[in-house]
C-alpha cells in the first residue's frame, strides 16, 4: 500500500486529552481561541445548534471529479445528502438571499457554500459569493466545503476573505483505496482515471490542508465511510489530518440507495449500520462527539440544524425585499449576545465526577411527546442524556416490523431492523410496545419502558433516566455508551 | 466538425466554464453546443474540453450523433444495472 505524505509534519496542537476542559460541549478538546471561534457555530457546537442557525447558498454546480456515491443530479453526497436537489443561485441573487435570511433569522451566524458540486469547481462564482459577501454582510461567518482537487490554488484566495473554516472531503490516503471511491477526475484539462486520478486527488487533499492551516484557517476533515472499501483505513486517515493541523475529523456514513442510481447504490455496496459507525467514531478521535449532531444538510438548507426553512426565501418571494443590512446587523448583534450570554450561564459548574450518560431512543409522532407505538416507528430520535441534561443526538429510521394488528407473523425477524438501529441505546421510550419485542430488548440489553406515555419527550427523558440510574443500569458502562 | 448535447445533460455548467470557444450556453431546460462555433477543441487542447468533465454518460454527442461516453464508461456501472441507474427519481420523493 503506498500512502501519499508530505515530509513536512506540522507539530500536533492543542489538548489531545478527552474531556480536558470545563466544557460539556464536546468542544474541550480543542484549543481556547478555535473553541472561542466555533461556539456560536450550529454544526461544531452541540450547544449552539440548538440556538443558532445556518445556511447554505447553491452557486457551485459544477464538479471536477466523481465520487462512486455521487449521481451528480443532486448535491454534492460529500457535505449533502444524495437524493436531493438545490435550485441553482448567481452570486447576485445569493446575495440577495443571505441578507433577507439573515434580517429574518438574527440567529443565523453562517454561510455556508458547498455546492451542489465542488464549490472550488466553480472559483468565479464561489468567490465573487465569498468577495461580496465578505464586505457587505461582514458579521456572517463564511465557510467551504471542497473535495479538495484545486485546493493548492486557491489557498491564498480563501485566506482573503472572511472564510472561518474549510471543510475537505478526504476519503483515504491509499490511492488504490482511492480508485475504488473515484472513478476520474478532472485534471490539466484532461479527465484522469483509475490509481493515477486518486493519487493526485489525495496529494491535493493533503497539500491543501497544509497551506490552510499554515495561513490560519481553521480545517475539517470529512470522511465517508464506506464499508469493505476504506472502513478499516479511517482510523489512520484521522491520524494523518489531525498531524497536518486539521482540528476536526468528521466521519459520516455512506448513503447509497439503489434508486440513487449512484455506483455504490446499484452495485449493492452497503451502508454501515449505526453501532458500525459509531465504533468507528470512537476509535478515530477524541473530539468527535463535536459532530455527531451533523445532518448533511442539502447544499441550500436555511435555518436551525435539521429543519429547512428555504421555503421561505425562495426567488420569488426575496425579488422586491430591500434589505437595510446595517439595521439588520444591530438587531442580529443584541440577539447573538443575549444568547450566548445565556448559554455561559447555563453552564453548570464541573462536577467531581460526572454522571453517567444514558442513550435513549423516543418514538414520537410528532417530536413533542411520547405519543408512537413501538411497533409503527419509522424512526427514533436518539438523545443523550445526563443528570438534568438531554441533548438530541440524531433521528434514525428503521424499517417497519408491524403494519397493523392483523399481519404481524414473523414479528421477531422483522424486529431485526429496530434493533439494529436501537444496538448502542441504553434504552427505549414508546407509548405501546408488544411482549415478543419488548423481551428481545431487554435480552439486547435495551431496557423498554412505556410508562411515561403521552408525557413531554423531555420530561419523559428525566424520569427515566433517573428509573434507569435507580435501577443500577447505567453504572456497568455500555459498550457503545456514549463519552461527552 | 461539432459536438451537441443531448437531454440527457443534467445542467451542471462544467462544461460551459471550460469551453474555448465560447460555444456552450444554457438553454431552456439544459445546455446547448453552438456548432458554428465548436472546434471540438482544435488548437487550444489535446482533449475536447466539455468531453473531458462531463460527468453524464450520453450526454455528449459527437458530429455523427453518438455519444461520446457510451454507458458505464463513466460511472464504471454495468451497463446492466443502468436501467435502474440513470433514472433520477423526483427529488421530493426521495426525501424523508
Ligand atoms: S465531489 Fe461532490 S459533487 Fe463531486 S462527484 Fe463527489 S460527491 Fe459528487
Ligand atoms: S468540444 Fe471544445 S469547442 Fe466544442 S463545445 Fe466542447 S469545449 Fe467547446
Ligand atoms: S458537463 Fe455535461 S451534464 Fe454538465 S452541463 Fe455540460 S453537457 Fe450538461
Amino acid at each position: 500500500m503506498e500512502l501519499i505524505a508530505s515530509t513536512a509534519t506540522p507539530p500536533t496542537r492543542g489538548c489531545k486529552a478527552k474531556g480536558c476542559g470545563t466544557n460539556d460541549d464536546g468542544l474541550a478538546g480543542l484549543p481556547a481561541s478555535v473553541r472561542e471561534q466555533v461556539q456560536n457555530h450550529p454544526c461544531f457546537s452541540e450547544k449552539a445548534h440548538h440556538h443558532f442557525a445556518r445556511m447554505h447558498v447553491a452557486v457551485a454546480p459544477a464538479c471536477n471529479i466523481q465520487c462512486h456515491y455521487c449521481n451528480r443530479k443532486y448535491d454534492c453526497s460529500n457535505e449533502s445528502r444524495p437524493g436531493v436537489v438545490s435550485e441553482v443561485l448567481t452570486p447576485d441573487q445569493a446575495i440577495r438571499k443571505v441578507k433577507a435570511v439573515a434580517a429574518a433569522i438574527p440567529q443565523m451566524t453562517v454561510l455556508g457554500i458547498a455546492g451542489p458540486g465542488d464549490p472550488l469547481a466553480n472559483p468565479e462564482r464561489t468567490f465573487e459569493t465569498f468577495r461580496r459577501l465578505s464586505e457587505e454582510t461582514p458579521d456572517i461567518k463564511l465557510c467551504v466545503s471542497t473535495n479538495g482537487l484545486r485546493l493548492p490554488e486557491f489557498a491564498d484566495e480563501i485566506a482573503r476573505y472572511n472564510i472561518q473554516h474549510v471543510t475537505i472531503t478526504i476519503n483515504c490516503l491509499d490511492p488504490e483505496i482511492g480508485a475504488r471511491i473515484y472513478p476520474w477526475i478532472f485534471w490539466n484539462h484532461r479527465r484522469i482515471r483509475g490509481v493515477k486520478a486518486a493519487k493526485i486527488l489525495i496529494r491535493n487533499q493533503l497539500k491543501g490542508l497544509e497551506m490552510l492551516v499554515e495561513r490560519g484557517v481553521l480545517v475539517k476533515v470529512n470522511s465517508v465511510m464506506i464499508p469493505g472499501v476504506n472502513d478499516h483505513h479511517l482510523a489512520e486517515v484521522s491520524r494523518a489530518v489531525k498531524e497536518r493541523g486539521a482540528f476536526l475529523h468528521n466521519v459520516m456514513p455512506l448513503i447509497a440507495e439503489a434508486e440513487h442510481g449512484t455506483f455504490y447504490g446499484v452495485t449493492g455496496q452497503r451502508a454501515p449500520s449505526n453501532a458500525e459507525l459509531h465504533a468507528l467514531q470512537e476509535s478515530c478521535s477524541d473530539s468527535m462527539s463535536m459532530m455527531r449532531h451533523c445532518r448533511q444538510c442539502r447544499a441550500d438548507a436555511v435555518g436551525m440544524l435539521g429543519e429547512d426553512r428555504g421555503q421561505e426565501f425562495t426567488l420569488d418571494k426575496i425579488a422586491s425585499q430591500e434589505i437595510d443590512y446595517p439595521t439588520a446587523m444591530a438587531r442580529r448583534q443584541r440577539v447573538q449576545r443575549a444568547i450566548l450570554d445565556s448559554l455561559a450561564e447555563a453552564t453548570p459548574p464541573l462536577a467531581a465526577k460526572p454522571p453517567p450518560e444514558a442513550l435513549i431512543a423516543v418514538a414520537s409522532k410528532g417530536g413533542q411527546v411520547v405519543d408512537e407505538h413501538f411497533g409503527h416507528a419509522r424512526h427514533f430520535s436518539i438523545y443523550r442524556v445526563s443528570a438534568g441534561r438531554r441533548a438530541f443526538v440524531e433521528r434514525r429510521a428503521v424499517a417497519l416490523y408491524c403494519s397493523g394488528a392483523s399481519d404481524c407473523p414473523e414479528e421477531e425477524e422483522r424486529l431485526e431492523g429496530h434493533l439494529g438501529a436501537l444496538a448502542d441505546c441504553n434504552g427505549v421510550l414508546c407509548s405501546r410496545i408488544g411482549i415478543g419485542p419488548w423481551q428481545q430488548l431487554e435480552r439486547a440489553g435495551i431496557e423498554p419502558s412505556s410508562s411515561y406515555a403521552l408525557e413531554p419527550i423531555d420530561q419523559a427523558l428525566d424520569r427515566f433516566y433517573q428509573d434507569l440510574l435507580e435501577q443500577g443500569k447505567l453504572t456497568t458502562s455500555h459498550p457503545q455508551q456514549a463519552t461527552a | 466538425m461539432s459536438f451537441s448535447i443531448s437531454d440527457r445533460c443534467v445542467n451542471c455548467y462544467a462544461c460551459l466554464d471550460l469551453c474555448p470557444s465560447n460555444a456552450i450556453s444554457q438553454g431552456v431546460s439544459q445546455f446547448h453546443i453552438d456548432s458554428l462555433r465548436c472546434t471540438e477543441c482544435a488548437g487550444h487542447f489535446a482533449d475536447p474540453q466539455c468531453a473531458s468533465i462531463c460527468p453524464v454518460e450520453g450526454a455528449l454527442l459527437d458530429g455523427e450523433g453518438q455519444a461520446l461516453h457510451p454507458p458505464g464508461s463513466l460511472t464504471g456501472i454495468p451497463p446492466t444495472l443502468r436501467v435502474v441507474a440513470m433514472e433520477g427519481q423526483p427529488a421530493a420523493s426521495l426525501l424523508p
